[in-house]
């Protein structure tokens, strides 16, 4: 049994912390895209779209109910065989593609229920006074579901950072590629992946803290 | 003028009433009275168009459709020219007490902010809550929050303000100040339509009380007369359990 080479940590450390902003970035880019696609869902599955519902429901079905890796080999290896002109598809774009479709999903029934659990009778008091359905969405009803549903949408971008990981799998050199690289070199690879993951630990914190911070904003409107 | 005329309203196979006629001059306050079930609410969603009518004419003020064929602007022309106070309160939760009675005036009508703003103070000062402009509902008493949505719906200036059972869900503790509020806006002269079982009200402030039975109006008459000298059978029968429980 050896003793933890702190040193070598200390060394490691500015290495590893140089590949924290693309995993950041993966996950930030496949946040916001995963965000758009996840309220287009949910206002369809809302709306009952007719022909769209199905698709979404299909949708959903399936990004929930396969594994994020599999659906990333899917997208990575397995697409550009059948649509060829995917071939110069890179690790990068198929991680934010994969995480994107996979969290979307998720995030389109949050967003859903949320939408739905506005009381109703706000709804018809938006109308009573002249409101448009779009204005009645914007002004009362967005609103109340987005104080609803941000602490999920948290937890899920929190899982994204997280899942961003997995695009090492892909042959991508980001945070978690980094530190294997690091740790076959130096063979320390207990010092290696602690330190990998005190620093996914470290951004998890920051992030939960924002999010209380956010939370607490956001309710302000509803305490006695 | 406010006028339905035939209004028919039903859900699926089941006719909540049919053909029901009610005019009422500008200024006229009117308390709708009957058992549960009789479509009083309903009657009074159709004039909000918060329910869609089957069959019959609505006119309010210079506005007159066809209720069941009525066009997307017609609905919000005929919302906007009238303002409904729900049982429940039904306050936007996301927004004060003052943005609540300034909503419709900055999104519907397009006052600036400033000039809602102000009217909106002077709503708050009318209903007896100028301290609270920057309170939430979820802060307020029921009593609070009922005032704020007779506030809205004043902010409204609609032709004629909708009650269905404003205080039916207050603590009895609540319920003055409440009817307080309706009876200042009744001599104000804001036409309004009343579903209550508030039977001193009424009396005091109705010009006129419609009694509903089973979908159809039985009898209508100033408060004294339809009070001591009820007509139809099933008047003075609901008159009589009524009074028993709360004596006038
Ligand atoms: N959305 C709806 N769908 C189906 N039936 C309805 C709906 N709303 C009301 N009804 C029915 O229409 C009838 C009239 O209901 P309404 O609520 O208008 O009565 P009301 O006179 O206001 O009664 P209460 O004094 O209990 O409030 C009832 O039989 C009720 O069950
Ligand atoms: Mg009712």
């Amino acid at each position: 049994m050896h003793v933890l080479d702190l040193d070598y940590m200390l060394g490691l450390l500015p290495i590893l912390l140089g590949y924290l902003p693309l995993t950041l970035e993966m996950a930030g880019a496949g946040m916001v895209a995963a965000l758009v696609l996840a309220c287009l869902l949910a206002v369809v599955r809302v709306q009952r779209m007719p022909g769209l519902n199905a698709l979404a429901m299909l949708f959903i079905s399936f990004f929930r109910g396969t594994p994020l890796l599999v659906q990333l080999f899917l997208f990575y290896y397995g697409l550009p065989q059948i649509l060829t002109f995917l071939v110069a598809i890179n690790g990068i774009t198929a991680t934010i593609l994969g995480l994107t479709l996979h969290f979307s999903a998720y995030m389109a029934e949050s967003i859903r229920a949320a939408i739905v659990g506005v009381d109703r009778s706000q709804t018809e008091a938006a109308l009573s006074i002249g409101m448009t359905q779009g204005q009645l969405m914007r002004r009362i009803v967005l609103p109340q579901a987005t104080r609803v549903a941000t602490p999920t949408l948290m937890n899920y971008f929190i899982d994204m950072i997280k899942a961003t990981s997995l695009a090492f799998t892909l042959g991508v050199t980001e945070l978690m590629g980094a530190t294997q690289k690091e740790a076959a070199g130096s063979f320390l690879y207990f010092e290696a992946f602690l330190l990998a993951a005190i620093i996914y630990w470290v951004v998890v914190e920051i992030l939960s803290w924002l999010q209380r911070r956010l939370e607490k904003r956001l309710n302000r409107a509803y305490q006695r | 003028m406010i006028a339905l005329n035939g209004i028919t309203k039903r859900f699926g196979a089941h006719t909540v009433f049919e053909n029901i006629d009610l005019t009422l001059e500008q200024g006229e306050i009117i308390v709708v009275i009957g058992p549960s079930g009789t479509g009083k609410s309903t009657l009074l969603r159709c004039i909000n168009y918060l329910e869609t009518p089957d069959a019959g004419r609505l006119t309010v003020g210079n506005l007159s459709l066809d209720a069941k064929h009525a066009t997307r602007r017609e609905i919000l022309a005929l919302r906007r020219r009238t303002a409904f106070v729900f049982q429940n309160y039904a306050l936007f939760s996301n927004k004060t007490a003052l943005d609540n009675i300034c909503e419709g005036m900055i999104v519907v009508d397009g006052l600036s902010k400033a000039e809602a703003h102000a009217r909106g103070r002077e709503i708050l000062e009318r209903i007896g809550l100028a301290d609270k402009a920057n309170a939430y509902p979820a802060s307020l008493s029921g009593g609070q929050q009922q005032r704020v949505g007779i506030g809205r719906a004043m902010a409204a200036k609609a032709e004629v303000i909708l009650f269905d059972e404003p205080t039916s869900a207050l603590d009895p503790e609540w319920v003055d100040e409440v009817l307080a509020l309706m009876k200042h806006l009744a001599l104000e002269r804001q036409t309004m339509i009343v579903v209550s079982h508030e039977m001193q009200f009424a009396r005091e402030v109705a010009d006129r009380v419609v009694f509903m039975d089973e979908g159809r109006i039985i009898e209508q008459g100033p408060p004294d007369e339809l009070f001591t000298n009820p007509q139809d059978e099933r008047t003075q029968r609901f008159l009589r359990k009524v009074l028993a429980n709360n004596p006038i």
